[in-house]
């Protein structure tokens, strides 16, 4: 379709950068909704992972901001929307939503690893020591009472952590889905089709940072806890799927002016990432993971098809993103034609800087899990001191 | 200081207008005696809301008259230091031509300051219409912007404050006009402001001080007198009413293959 654009459409504004981020945070919340499926549900089955599951959350979290930050034309301006927010934009309560979230997340990690901190501080010295204490912020009693005390603390934070959640994305959903101005974006169910594939990516994010960091660790798989993963992770693909196709659908059953040129942006401009995250994103990973649930599937093989799937999952929801983010500003708010959008190496929100920006929170999580072992249920094996694991590993 | 951190600076720029001219000469006479106390530099004595009582801008285009010229398009970028090689614009005209099978084909090349002549057999009808910012009266550009760098005045036209602006890129996204875009210099959003800085002085937007055929006609419909009026009482449409902007860019004859 080659149509009429604006001549102030040439140029698509928000590039990869503005696709990324509410990737990031989708990863953040769905990260974190496991945590609290485990503490606030009381799935125990997920006890392996739950303590992983928040340190991959601050992890991703503490980027988050960045891409947005990166973004703008006046990035030292950026905390005006703190400063001066204007009450009636869905944009301005970013700062607020993420600051609140962000104190939510760093306690509950903080209360959760407390006991683990004051036991480094004790068996570490040097430097480690002292960061180790001041780690603990002084707080170093670990008497029952206290720890009973500290739990009641978490499971609190758990409680207020999955509103702020849901409220996190579910209010980057309401950022596209607002904009009455483009046809793409402009829905209701935007908001919740934002937070499932966020849970969807978060679950999928945190079965691969399990199975991977196991493999490398040489730990064995808690069974349970993968099977129990892959069965949330189904249970959300699928509601996120159907809720995406329901609002594509109803978009062209309506049939309204907008519909020939976003039926022309899904075939013609945005083909392959649309398959992406239709096939490779869902349909595909739907039936490998009900086949890695099936009893006569060997151990092995369901390990290996729901990290196979999780991987795919979270290309499929990267090219969501890339699908409503950048996909909406090539259809012209004219409805008569397309934009175009050429990503570049590195200038303009560039591939490579993209990649970087992922790559991140990996690194991030890295070295937390290095200076905060967050491998619950196998304490035993993991306490021993950190710089022994890392002599170990290098 | 609630409104318009950026007075200073257009009522500088307009102090250069009025020199360099033509018109200047009649046209301050027009000028409400508050903007002239802010002319000397003493922007503390203006008081806007009262400034701002004083009139209600409105502006027309009568689109059978427009000739695709593209003169306007081309002050517009003078006036207010759009850059004339970038893809953006505050304001551009666009051509219709409408074939006989029915198809209309739309185009605006380098926002008309590149059409060049067709003649071509297939069209039953042809015509131009200039686009710029609609004003409007529920501007959701505003709505969006997270720290409310954009704003509308008391007398009617939506500006940018260049100062407060983080050039996030919502509004452009909210305008359902593709009337925004970032400058791409000074890295804030930009848009037309039916030329305020040259308003306030009683000065006509460049766009319609320029306009050979009498498209775009302006004026300060608190005026009896104002040339906007008259085509107000003739039929008139506005473009996209049902994103209930309520624009205020009215237009004579819009066909309805207007987008
Ligand atoms: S036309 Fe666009 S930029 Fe102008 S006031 Fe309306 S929404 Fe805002
Ligand atoms: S680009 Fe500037 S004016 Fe537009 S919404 Fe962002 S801060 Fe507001």
């Amino acid at each position: 379709m080659a149509g009429y654009v604006f001549p102030n459409e040439l140029e698509v504004h928000w590039r990869l950068f503005v696709v990324i981020y509410p990737y990031i945070t989708g990863l953040v919340a769905g990260a974190f909704i496991v945590s609290s499926l485990y503490h606030v549900f009381g799935k125990k089955e997920l006890k392996p992972v739950f303590r992983l599951s928040l340190v991959t959350a601050l992890s991703f979290l503490l980027v988050a901001p960045l891409p947005l930050l990166f973004h703008l034309g006046q990035p030292l301006r950026a905390f005006n929307i703190m400063w001066t927010p204007n009450p009636t934009s869905a944009m301005a309560g970013f700062g607020y939503i993420y600051g609140f979230y962000l104190i939510v997340v760093l306690l509950e990690v903080w209360f959760i690893f407390r006991q683990d901190l004051v036991k480094y501080a004790g068996e570490t010295s040097g430097a480690a020591r002292i960061g180790y204490n001041l780690l603990t912020l002084g707080a170093k009693d670990v008497s029952e009472s206290t720890l009973a005390l500290d739990r009641k603390i978490i499971n609190a934070l758990a409680v207020i952590g999955i509103p702020s959640a849901v409220l996190l994305h579910g209010y980057v959903g309401f950022i596209f889905g607002a904009v009455k101005a483009n046809a793409w974006w402009s829905s209701p169910l935007q908001p919740v089709i934002f937070l499932l594939s966020a849970i969807v990516s978060g679950i999928a994010l945190l079965a691969l940072v399990y199975t991977v960091s196991s493999y490398f660790r040489g730990k064995k798989i808690d069974r349970e806890c993968l099977l129990a993963l892959n069965k949330y992770l189904w249970a959300f693909l699928l509601a996120a799927i159907v809720l995406e196709q329901l609002d594509v659908m109803q978009k062209a059953y309506e049939s309204r002016a907008t519909w020939p040129v976003l039926h022309a942006l899904l075939e013609e401009a945005i083909p392959v990432t649309h398959a992406l995250q239709i096939y490779v994103g869902a349909a595909i990973p739907l039936v490998l993971l009900l086949i890695a649930r099936w009893n006569k599937v060997s151990f092995k093989m369901s390990y290996w098809l729901t990290s196979l799937s999780s991987l795919m999952v979270l290309i499929g929801v990267l090219s969501m993103r890339f699908n409503v983010v950048v996909g909406g500003q090539l259809v012209s708010k004219s409805s008569q034609g397309l934009t175009e959008f050429h990503p570049q190496a590195f200038a303009g929100e560039g591939v490579i800087p993209t990649i970087a920006l992922l790559a991140l929170p990996v690194v991030i999580l890295a070295v937390m899990t290095r200076l905060l072992p967050p491998w619950s249920g196998e304490e035993q094996d993991v306490i021993t001191t950190p710089e022994k694991e890392t002599v170990v590993a290098s | 200081m609630k409104h318009g951190m950026d007075r200073r600076s257009f009522l500088n720029l307009g102090g250069k207008v009025i020199i360099g001219s033509v018109v200047s000469s009649t046209a301050v006479l027009l000028v409400p005696n508050s903007i002239k106390a802010a002319d000397k530099g003493d922007n503390d004595t203006v008081n806007w809301e009262q400034v701002w009582q004083q009139q209600e801008w409105g502006f027309a285009i009568d689109t059978k008259k427009c000739i695709g010229c593209a003169r306007c398009v081309k002050a517009c970028k003078e006036e207010n230091s759009v850059p004339m090689d970038e893809e953006v614009y505050r304001t551009w005209v666009e051509r219709y031509m409408q074939k006989t099978n029915g198809q209309m084909s739309i185009e605006s090349p380098g926002g008309g300051l590149e059409f060049t002549p067709r003649n071509e057999e297939d069209v039953t009808k042809s015509y131009f219409v200039p686009k710029l910012c609609n004003q409007c009266n529920k501007p959701p550009c505003t709505k969006v912007c997270p720290v409310g760098a954009t704003y509308k005045t008391g007398d009617g036209v939506v500006l940018v404050d260049r100062k407060r602006c983080v050039g996030c890129g919502y509004c452009i996204q909210a305008c359902p006009y593709g009337a925004r875009f970032l400058h791409p210099e000074l890295k804030v959003a930009d848009k037309c402001t039916w030329c305020y800085h040259r308003i306030v002085k009683g000065l006509l937007p460049a766009c319609v001080q320029v306009c050979p055929t009498g498209t775009r006609v302006f004026g300060n419909l608190a005026d009896p007198d104002n040339p906007v009026t008259p085509i107000l009482k003739d039929r008139i449409g506005v473009l996209k009413p049902a994103m209930g902007t309520q624009p205020r860019v009215f237009y004579r004859d819009l066909d309805q293959g207007v987008v």
